[in-house]
């Protein structure tokens, strides 16, 4: 090779390591996803904090179990094979006369009318685990609403259902495993949509709030002078709102739905990440390969995504687990005060305050308690985990 | 000195290791060493030899338990200082041994007053409180050479100089009169100037109070100055010691004898008179404005670079030199119209002043730079590939990956740098391999006028001199165009054609290197050449303090 000839003919080999005895090294495998050698160092740091790694592992089990709630408590079949042909209740909407029923309506496979039809037709179905979905009602409740956990009733409690639907005792019921709300909807059921639901939306807020925070704060760090004079102080301004009086003034106005609570509280949130990310920039942007990059003419938006970024985004790694959490909170607290989801929607902030309102009912304060404490204590544990895997100076023995 | 006499430290087989098992690192490899009363014994080496990590392990500062030592002692008038406890220890820190550490910027707490941060030591040992104490630490000041001490009492570190500063770690260090001075490079971020006044006030106090010293530097000038003995480190271990005499006359060792051949061969370009102008400066000025009060009106300007005309000729190099502080790294940037200026610049002969970035970025091809840190220059995120063809990707847009690739290759190949090591990321090489890979980046533009700011500085003595030939080479072979900036008068010397005095931001002398360096004219530059030549004082009103 032309130009490996030209650096033998300089005859100065340099000083050390890269190069072996041999004054050739084998190039190393790039591959795409290939992590570089301090993110490799970083993620062995991560795994030796075991607490840290588990909850990882425990945490995407949750989340991922959670995105098939469908699958797991719904009132809906998941599968339906009847006379030659195949339903998918779970997911298509069929009306109940595909399965010999009178009403143009969709079909309500909880309906004994119904599953009578179609266990005469010698129809499989193929149940979820848990055959209430999030806004199922259990019609047959032993006792009134809320209803303790099916294993806690007393024969004499159920007596009444066991009678009407001919079966030999409690046991024999379809199980509530956590009782039922104060509507009589199913409160495992609740619980799996509700934990994906905050999830899901704590996400979709740390991203959305991360990015245009990361945004606002590299545009202020970089470029100083007075937008960055001007910007701090709007925000200083901004801050000092008292954002949940506010939220609740709008959530009065505007009917909350996802979305809207999504969009009111990211009008609030992005700040979070701003100074962090402002710091990083300032300190950046003097040092000498940005002045080499400008140098070279390089662009300002260029800089700043290349060079200037990754430096920024080891802050905001560390900050996201907890600003996730936080999200989760934020949203459980809007709820328990009732400015949150649309009434109905299966919520953690919901449970609680039906707990709070019905004391009685321990099961239903306890169950939201213990899932969102479980929740956020392993979000603690990775945010914990993420930030030592980033600190440089720790030493891990 | 008789044979029996016991030396006051003796440091026996001692090994320091970093981390454990399979990550287990030996930073010192079994170094065995005396030092004598009232002696100067110099510890020389390229950077991570292990001289700072010897110096730390007599005084137990380590990070331990991470660091650890697998073998040796550190015997202290006859006492072991490795396995004795933290709390017995701290009686010989700062009262016995004490140290002085290279960095005279952060050494010193910004949130404590001079007379506090001196006052501690006293305080700590030997309970000296009110006005006694403020008698010693005048006495002390006194004795370090600062002026006016009653009234630098009061005063914060960021209201000193760094020489200043420097005074104030020693006058520390002499607080409880050790018997052994350890000092850490203590004149390595110092001025020329500065540094000689620095090497004079050791030795002055070392003469009168008779303490030991343990010097540890890479500048083999300043040990033939100061010191009587040396040790050479190489790799952890210690590859020669002696005499110094002995020592630079007659090296036994390859290492010692390659370390005092490192000096840079001084072969400069010649003056190039009729060559044409590459770079005009007319009345160059970059004036910082000092507001002050609500309406942040100016009260006045801070002027880095105030009223400089330069012309730089093809085929020339420029060098720049004067004191930190004196402006020669603005007048790189204002040249390169990094910062704002006023004046008249022109490159090729045409006028760069009133250009936006937009404008400027076509001639951004034909001028580059070098920084002086190669740690701080290269995005330590992007692979070689990525750092040398970014140049080419802005300037070249419709060039193909492979010939982007192919010039990245050439580039890197004519720095002297394995072309196969391109995949890789920059805190994979060395110091002296990231400079190159620095100037590669500059190059592959093929421009025509390279500003070098101080880019030898943060190298070792023997990079210094590889590097050195490797911009001579450049420059020869591709027809270049420098501006070297730099405090370092040797590197200088050795590839100025034509020298710029600088102080205050103004030019206090220029012309023909060779002319310059036989005889200079003004009292500052005789200042500044005697005190990197010779390591030579000069008269307090000419130079910085």
């Amino acid at each position: 090779m032309d130009a490996l000839a030209k650096a033998a003919q300089n005859g100065r080999q340099p000083e050390t390591q890269a190069i072996g005895p041999g004054g050739l090294v084998v190039p190393p495998e790039r591959r795409l996803l290939a992590l570089s050698p301090l993110n490799k160092r970083r993620w062995q740091n991560f795994k030796a904090n075991r607490r840290g790694y588990w909850s990882l592992w425990l945490f995407m089990v949750l989340f991922v179990v959670s995105l098939f709630a469908e699958l797991i408590a719904n009132d809906k079949p998941f599968f339906i094979y009847m006379q030659g042909k195949a339903y998918f209740p779970a997911v298509v909407s069929y009306p109940e006369t595909a399965f010999g029923g009178d009403f143009e309506t969709a079909a309500d496979y909880r309906d004994p009318f119904l599953q009578k039809l179609i266990a005469e037709k010698n129809g499989i179905v193929l149940w979820p685990p848990i055959r209430y979905s999030y806004d199922t009602h259990n019609l047959d409740l032993p006792t009134p609403a809320p209803s303790p956990p099916t294993w806690m009733l007393t024969e004499q409690q159920c007596k009444a259902v066991v009678e009407r639907k001919g079966l030999s005792g409690c046991r024999d019921l379809e199980y509530n495993w956590l009782g039922t709300d104060d509507q009589g909807r199913d409160v495992v059921a609740r619980l799996i949509y509700g934990f994906r639901i905050s999830v899901l939306f704590g996400l979709i807020l740390t991203i959305v709030s991360s990015v245009v925070g990361v945004a606002a704060g590299a545009v202020q760090g970089y470029f100083g002078g007075w937008t960055d004079l001007l910007f701090q102080r709007f925000i200083e301004i901004w801050t000092a709102i008292p954002s949940l009086y506010l939220l609740l003034i709008i959530s009065s106005v505007l009917v909350p739905g996802f979305f809207v609570l999504l969009g009111i509280l990211l009008l609030f949130s992005w700040v979070a990440l701003v100074g962090l990310v402002r710091a990083e920039f300032l300190r950046g942007r003097n040092f000498e390969y940005i002045q080499a990059a400008r140098a070279l003419g390089v662009s300002n938006a260029k800089i700043m995504f290349r060079h200037l970024l990754p430096n920024a985004m080891v802050a905001t790694m560390t900050f996201l687990p907890f600003i996730l959490s936080s999200s989760v909170m934020t949203l459980t607290s809007l709820d328990f005060l009732g400015f949150g989801l649309p009434p109905g929607s299966p919520s953690l902030g919901e449970m609680l305050s039906q707990g709070k309102a019905n004391v009685q009912a321990p099961w239903l304060g306890l169950s939201g308690f213990i899932t969102l404490a479980v929740m956020l204590s392993l979000l603690i544990f990775i945010g914990e985990a993420v930030r030592d895997a980033f600190d440089p100076r720790k030493t891990f023995r | 000195m008789s044979a029996d006499e016991q030396p006051l430290l003796s440091v026996r087989d001692l090994s320091v290791a970093f981390g454990s098992g399979s990550r287990e690192v030996l930073a010192v490899d079994r170094i065995s060493f005396d030092i004598r009363k009232g002696e100067t014994l110099a510890l020389v080496g390229e950077s991570g030899s292990g001289k700072s990590v010897t110096a730390l392990s007599i005084m137990k500062l380590l990070p331990y338990p991470a660091a650890h030592h697998p073998s040796g002692s550190v015997l202290f008038k006859g006492q072991d200082l490795l396995p004795m406890p933290e709390r017995d220890i701290r009686h010989v820190r700062g009262n016995d041994i004490t140290i002085i550490f290279q960095e005279p910027m952060t050494s010193l707490n910004p949130l404590h007053t001079i007379e506090k941060q001196v006052g501690e030591i006293l305080l700590l040992h030997r309970g000296l409180t009110g006005e006694k104490a403020r008698q010693r630490i005048i006495d002390l000041l006194t004795q370090v050479g600062i002026p006016d001490p009653e009234t630098r009492l009061q005063s914060y570190p960021h209201q000193l100089s760094g020489g200043q500063r420097q005074r104030v770690m020693i006058a520390m260090a002499l607080a409880n009169e050790p018997d052994l001075l350890i000092a850490d490079e203590p004149t390595t971020a110092l001025d020329v100037t500065v540094q000689a006044q620095i090497l004079a006030l050791l030795g002055d106090i070392q003469k009168r109070l008779g303490m030991a010293i343990l010097f540890i530097t890479h500048d083999l000038g300043i040990v033939r100055k100061l010191a009587n003995r040396v040790c050479v480190m190489s790799k952890g271990r210690i590859v020669e010691q002696g005499e110094v005499e002995r020592v630079f006359t007659a090296p036994e060792h390859p290492y010692t004898k390659a370390l005092l051949a490192a000096e840079p061969k001084p072969d400069p370009a010649p003056p190039m008179p009729d060559a044409p102008v590459v770079v005009q400066t007319d009345d160059l000025k970059v004036w910082f404005p000092i507001r002050r009060g609500v309406m942040r009106k100016v009260v006045g300007h801070i002027k880095a670079v105030d009223g400089i005309s330069i012309d730089i000729r093809k085929g020339e190099t420029l060098g720049v030199v004067g004191e930190s502080g004196s402006g020669k790294t603005t007048l790189g940037l204002a040249i390169l119209r990094l910062i704002s200026s006023a004046g008249p610049v022109a490159f090729m002969g045409q006028p760069l002043q009133g250009l936006n970035f937009k404008a400027m970025r076509p001639h951004r091809r034909n001028m580059q730079i070098v920084f002086q840190d190669p740690y701080g220059s290269l995005s330590p995120r992007l692979s070689i590939t990525d750092i040398v063809g970014e140049g080419l990707e802005v300037h070249h847009p419709s060039m193909s990956a492979a010939e982007r690739e192919q010039r990245v290759i050439e580039a890197l190949a004519d720095v002297g740098l394995d072309p196969q090591t391109r995949f890789r990321y920059p805190h994979e090489f060395s110091g002296g391999q990231r400079q190159r890979i620095a100037v590669a980046r500059a190059i592959v533009l093929e421009p025509t006028f390279i500003v070098l700011d101080e880019p030898t500085s943060a190298l070792d003595m023997l990079i210094q001199a590889q590097i050195v030939d490797l911009l001579r080479d450049l420059q020869k072979r591709r027809d270049l165009t420098y501006m070297f900036i730099s405090h370092d008068l040797r590197v200088v010397a050795a590839l100025a054609s034509r020298l710029v005095v600088m102080r205050n931001g103004k030019v206090i002398e220029q012309g023909a290197a060779a002319d310059l360096f036989r005889s200079p004219k003004s009292d500052y530059t005789r200042a500044l050449f005697a005190a990197a030549f010779k390591l030579e004082t000069a008269p307090l009103d000419v130079v910085a303090q």
